[in-house]
């Protein structure tokens, strides 16, 4: 399953609502506003940390920098990835569900 | 015409947004297709089958009574989490009595909610083909 | 894959409009095809055709009529949606005697059940929303 997330979980409880029903191999991707949660350092980033032991995160590209994050700041083993490839991480899983 | 299985995802509590009555909108149609249907209720979600609701009150309409109708519409998986109840100070009785009559069973009356864990919701989530959130 | 992408937020109020138009775009770029884009909830209001945002920014709407007629998209607008919030081509101006229809060049307005035959349809489902 490829999860995605695209508020930031500061302002919602989406992100840590789809941490709790995502299963081993599942992909996650953030977002939009979600991007901001996969920053090093923050407070989610413990939780974001233990998913990287069976799950992959991914954070939106364009996003980031829109908003002025530079991907040397996100937290070690979330990939940063484009359009293209979010095109195909949904081609990738058979299935997905935006946690809105 | 091919059957998949389609799963709706409801996460917000109703009223304060639209995305609870015009959910149930597109389920409602998406019944009329013979496709096989679930609806799940997480998170805030689960405010929407909440017996009692009075919108009048902040002038809308009432469209929890279309919950009931869901029956007749052979929508009869209807997943609330227990997670999401409890940790919002709610239970079961709580709930609207949503039911469905089996045609398998002699057209017995038989409750359409089920409570399920998160985990178990996560695996059924994972077994349909089609998940739309709102 | 055959896609049927879902917006489900009007233009920008929520990137959610934005986030659908770079994915659709991409996605063709690829080579896979479109069975549909479809507009619920407030995500009709993509297709008024009486929009003039600043010449500064991004034309959402107008980029969703062009990117339709470069690519032969089907938009199309969920009706009951429509109605709540004031989108109208000339039959359902003409149906509810109102004074004008502003549907968008591209878009088309029908019922919901197009959204569940398009994710029948389609490989892929993907919802864009809040």
């Amino acid at each position: 399953m490829l999860h995605i997330v695209n508020k930031s979980p500061f302002e919602r409880t989406a992100l840590q609502s789809c941490l709790q029903h995502a299963l081993a191999g599942d992909a996650i991707l953030l977002i939009e506003d979600a991007v901001v949660g996969a920053l090093a350092g923050s407070c989610v980033a413990a939780e974001l940390q233990a998913a990287l032991a069976d799950k992959s995160l991914y954070a939106l590209a364009p996003d980031l920098q829109a908003r002025g994050l530079a991907p040397e700041r996100l937290l070690a083993g979330i990939e940063t990835v484009d359009y293209a490839d979010f095109v195909d991480l949904s081609v990738a899983h058979e299935r997905n569900q935006s946690w809105l | 015409m091919a059957v998949k299985k389609f799963m709706y995802i409801n996460r917000k509590a109703p009223y304060g947004t639209v995305y609870a009555l015009e959910s149930l909108e597109v389920v409602l149609i998406a019944a009329a297709f013979e496709q096989a249907v679930s609806v799940a209720f997480l998170d805030d979600g689960v405010y929407q089958l909440l017996q009692g609701q009075q919108p009048q009150a902040v002038g809308m309409k009432n469209f929890s009574a279309t919950f009931r109708a869901l029956g007749d519409y052979d929508v009869r998986h209807i997943y609330v989490e227990q997670e999401s109840l409890q940790a919002r100070g709610l239970c079961a009785a709580d709930l609207m009595p949503l039911t469905y009559e089996d045609e398998a069973d002699d057209y017995q009356e038989k409750s359409s909610i089920h409570l399920v864990s998160r985990q178990a919701l996560t695996a059924l989530i994972a077994e349909h083909d089609v998940v739309l959130s709102f | 894959m055959k896609y049927i992408v879902m917006v489900n937020e009007g233009p920008y109020q929520h990137q959610a409009a934005d986030t659908a138009l770079q994915f659709v775009r991409a996605a063709l770029a690829k080579g896979h095809t479109m069975v549909r884009v479809f507009f619920y909830h407030d995500g009709v209001n993509n297709g008024t055709a009486l929009a003039t945002p600043p010449k500064d920014d991004r034309q959402l709407q107008r980029a969703w009529s062009e990117f339709a007629a470069q690519h032969a998209l089907d938009l199309v607008i969920c009706v009951a949606a429509a109605q709540r919030r004031g989108i109208a081509d000339d039959k359902e101006a003409k149906r509810h005697h109102l004074a004008a229809a502003n549907l968008a060049p591209g878009f088309r307005i029908a019922g919901l059940g197009q959204l569940i035959a398009g994710c029948i349809e389609a490989d892929r489902t993907l919802v864009f929303g809040d």
